[in-house]
């Protein structure tokens, strides 16, 4: 939050390498994680935590594509495709093979990690708009085969119901009788592996790998001249982009308890696309920023476009609010895109930077 | 002067948190007030959600003021935007649950299946009129969910049986049938039913899929009219890709006297959007009567005029419009039957039950002769077949429903694959 940095001396190289040098930074993300992890769960009701639940999956998602667009600089249209991937193999890996929840989402994240690396290759030769019509490709690709191949949409419905997600056969007892512990119970599974998305995201770009995708971003021709391999990179950034995807679109099936592949469409893609630049390219923090802003603001248009037309003008038609947000929402995103183009996440910093000698600023 | 910019930021973030709070919890409605729901969608198909939540408003209105009330309780619809979207329908979803309802008219298949799992486990039951998945029509693997309304199943058997009539022979030996659908799950939910039926009365049967969007179907067609050379088309489209199938068929000299399609792609605004001229012949599937000759249009245009205002501009558009007033109707009567059944209160297992209690509800002929069973949750699969004149929809052929037997084999058949694999 607001950080003052006076008086925060280092004396060790590992204090100074800390992901949050700043102790008052530290306190923040102490109490973000207590309200989150313990608070809200507790006090929510079923609506909240629904609504919280798919933006944290949305968040897992947005992170995983902004360690490709944002961070390496490639720029993929096919998100939704990836997740689509992940929820497949959760769902018949779950339901044909009895596999438990707990191997279900990894497996489905590296069945996910395989199929985004077949589909980056072409960025070892495109790139910019070029690639982002080939992950536009594999888009239609994967939703055709998921449509046409039978063995995986399970016959003519194209959607699998999958079991309650249970840790090596272990379910909370409230849960199975009730269905706000059972949304309580799957928003912790959800929020304990964005935490641990994060994390694994802040890090990866203290460490090599981080940096060679920042390089190949930035230039990759003079990044294969300090000697990176291009090749090597690209594909890992599109596995585990792809990974988070897999992870991300298996909770959203187990989520919902049926995989679908109509919740996946080129639409849900570009949502997740608008949700990277909306919240800042190329930050961690930007990318949840943007899924909370992208899932919360046609909700709290809704509310209080109803709200105001009810109060104001004495209930409104609904079609008339339905257009409304539908242009408010555009307006929103172009707004803030032109206060600041560098998205949500330097909006965030301004305001920052803005109270950080507050009231003293000169 | 900049950097003022930012505290209005910073206080602009808090009041953004602060709306949701109270949005989310104020709710709650007083206890003695009957609340249904209806998910519906202003956003994507523009053609048809609009007019489809407009028919469900009038009614209430309607039915408010002729009746108002259920043994004294007021009965209140919920309407909720999904907009199309999986997320927002979910999201819709809990905000109707918070709200108390005791019934759901859903919208949108893909919607539907993201909540079948959360209606079975509310115990909320929910109306999924013609989409959603057809199997649900089976009250027993899917007791909370009635497509209450010709299954796309149903609109398959019947829409043989027509054309047998038509040709005036059940075997259909030597008759090419082409079947236009748009390429998804709900488009390829009744290939199984026409193989059944291909089998049985031996005409020819070829699929043309659509891909989405489905305004592009030159190919298709070309290869339905100067290839396959069909005898008949029959089209499973909606949005806007019926106009475009119409348009096409003709500009190839179709006869569309031989065109039959499935409910979505059959009301006036898509022989509008097609031509009126043009689309002169074609044959249209309906679960709900056309046009306004019904006591309930009467009321509502009455209830109009009394009020002074001019009829709503869906009102034309009577197939989907007519829909509409079904789909608010059909839930205020299952309630109307669980008071009646089980008194108060009133719980979404009561209106189950009422649900599948109701029989000789005919509304004056804007509906079929249904008769809702434990098992049968889509109440026979009545349908009606009408002919576009040019100006208007005229009854080709009243209330059928045709091959029942084709239909439960076939559910048999998809319940036992559904099984085997969960």
């Amino acid at each position: 939050m607001i950080n003052r940095e006076c008086g925060n001396y280092k004396r060790t190289y590992q204090s100074d390498m800390a992901i949050f040098p700043v102790p008052l930074q530290r306190y923040t993300i102490i109490a973000i994680v207590l309200i989150f992890y313990l608070i809200f769960p507790l006090l929510a009701n079923e609506y909240l935590l629904n609504l919280a639940g798919l933006i944290a999956i949305a968040c897992l998602g947005a992170v995983g594509l902004n360690i490709l667009t944002g961070f390496t600089g490639q720029i993929s249209i096919g998100h939704a495709a990836f997740m689509m991937v992940g929820a497949y193999t959760a769902a018949i890996l779950n339901t044909r093979y009895g596999v438990g929840f707990v191997l279900c989402l990894p497996a489905a994240g590296i069945m996910s990690a395989l199929v985004g690396s077949f589909f980056g290759t072409p960025s070892l030769r495109i790139k910019g708009l070029y690639l982002a019509i080939s992950t536009l490709a594999a888009q239609f690709i994967l939703e055709w085969i998921v449509n046409h191949w039978k063995w995986v949409s399970g016959g003519a419905f194209s959607s699998i119901i999958t079991k309650k997600p249970e840790i090596f056969g272990w379910i909370p007892a409230a849960a199975l009788m009730e269905a706000e512990s059972m949304m309580r119970y799957k928003y912790y599974i959800i929020v304990i592996l964005l935490g641990m998305g994060v994390v694994f995201a802040l890090n990866l770009f203290r460490s090599s790998v981080g940096r060679a995708f920042i390089a190949i971003r930035d230039n990759d021709v003079s990044a294969e001249i300090i000697g990176i391999n291009i090749f090597r990179y690209k594909l890992t950034a599109f596995a585990i982009s792809s990974f988070y995807a897999g992870v991300a679109g298996a909770l959203y099936c187990f989520w919902y308890e049926v995989a679908n592949y109509e919740s996946f469409t080129i639409i849900i893609s570009i949502d997740y696309l608008a949700m990277v630049i909306i919240g800042g390219l190329g930050s961690v923090l930007g990318a949840i920023f943007g899924a909370i802003f992208i899932g919360l603001l046609p909700i709290v248009l809704d509310i209080v476009g109803t709200w105001v037309g009810d109060t104001f003008f004495g209930g409104v038609n609904t079609e008339i609010i339905a257009n409304f947000q539908v242009v408010t929402f555009g307006a929103m995103i172009i707004f803030f895109l032109i206060v600041e183009p560098e998205g949500l996440n330097k909006l965030w910093k301004n305001i920052k930077d803005y109270f950080r000698v507050w009231p003293f600023s000169y | 002067m900049r950097k003022t910019k930012y505290f209005w930021m910073g206080i602009l973030v808090i009041a953004l948190v602060m709306t949701l709070g109270p949005g989310g919890t104020a709710l709650a409605e007083e206890k003695k007030t009957i609340m249904i729901g209806c998910q519906t969608d202003y956003d994507r198909l523009i053609t048809i959600g609009p007019v489809v939540a407009q028919g469900i408003k009038d009614y209430m209105a309607y039915w408010k003021k002729t009746v108002g009330t259920i043994n004294g309780y007021p009965v209140e619809m919920m309407e909720c935007n999904h907009g199309y979207d999986v997320n927002r329908a979910l999201e819709c979803y809990q905000r109707h649950k918070m709200a108390g309802i005791v019934s759901l008219s859903t919208y949108g298949t893909p919607h539907t299946y993201a909540i079948t799992p959360k209606i079975l486990a509310d115990k909320i039951p929910a109306i999924t009129p013609g989409f959603g998945r057809a199997d649900a029509m089976d009250g027993k693997s899917f007791p909370y969910i009635f497509p209450a309304a010709a299954t796309y199943w149903s609109q398959a058997t019947a829409s043989i049986k027509y054309i047998q009539e038509v040709e005036g022979k059940e075997n259909l030996k030597g008759v090419k049938i082409a079947y236009l659908y748009y390429d998804n799950p709900a488009g390829k939910e009744p290939m199984g039913v026409f193989e059944k039926l291909k089998k049985r009365f031996g005409f020819e049967f070829r699929t043309f899929g659509v891909p989405s969007p489905g305004v592009e179907m030159g190919a298709q067609v070309t290869d339905i009219t100067r290839r396959y050379k069909a005898n008949w088309v029959i089209a499973h489209l909606f949005g806007r890709s019926p106009s475009v199938s119409l348009a096409e068929l003709y500009r190839k000299g179709f006869p569309l006297d031989h065109y039959l399609g499935f409910v979505w792609g059959v009301c006036e605004t898509d022989v509008a959007a097609a031509g009126e001229d043009l689309s002169k012949g074609m044959l249209g599937i309906q679960y709900t009567g056309l046009g306004h000759d019904y006591d309930v249009s009467r009321g509502i245009k009455k209830m109009y005029e009394e009020e002074g205002k001019e009829m709503h501009k869906y009102w034309t558009t009577t197939g989907y419009y007519n829909r509409g007033i079904y789909w608010a109707a059909v839930q205020v009567e299952a309630v109307r039957l669980a008071m009646e059944l089980h008194g108060p209160p009133i719980t979404g297992e009561k209106v189950k039950d009422g649900y599948e209690h109701i029989k000789d509800f005919t509304m004056g002929g804007l509906l079929p002769p249904f008769i809702f069973t434990p098992e049968d949750h889509e109440g026979g699969g009545w349908v009606r077949i009408y002919q576009w004149d040019g100006k208007q929809f005229g009854l080709k052929k009243d209330w059928y429903n045709a091959y029942r037997e084709v239909i439960m084999e076939e559910l048999a058949e998809v319940t036992k694959a559904t099984e085997k694999k969960e």
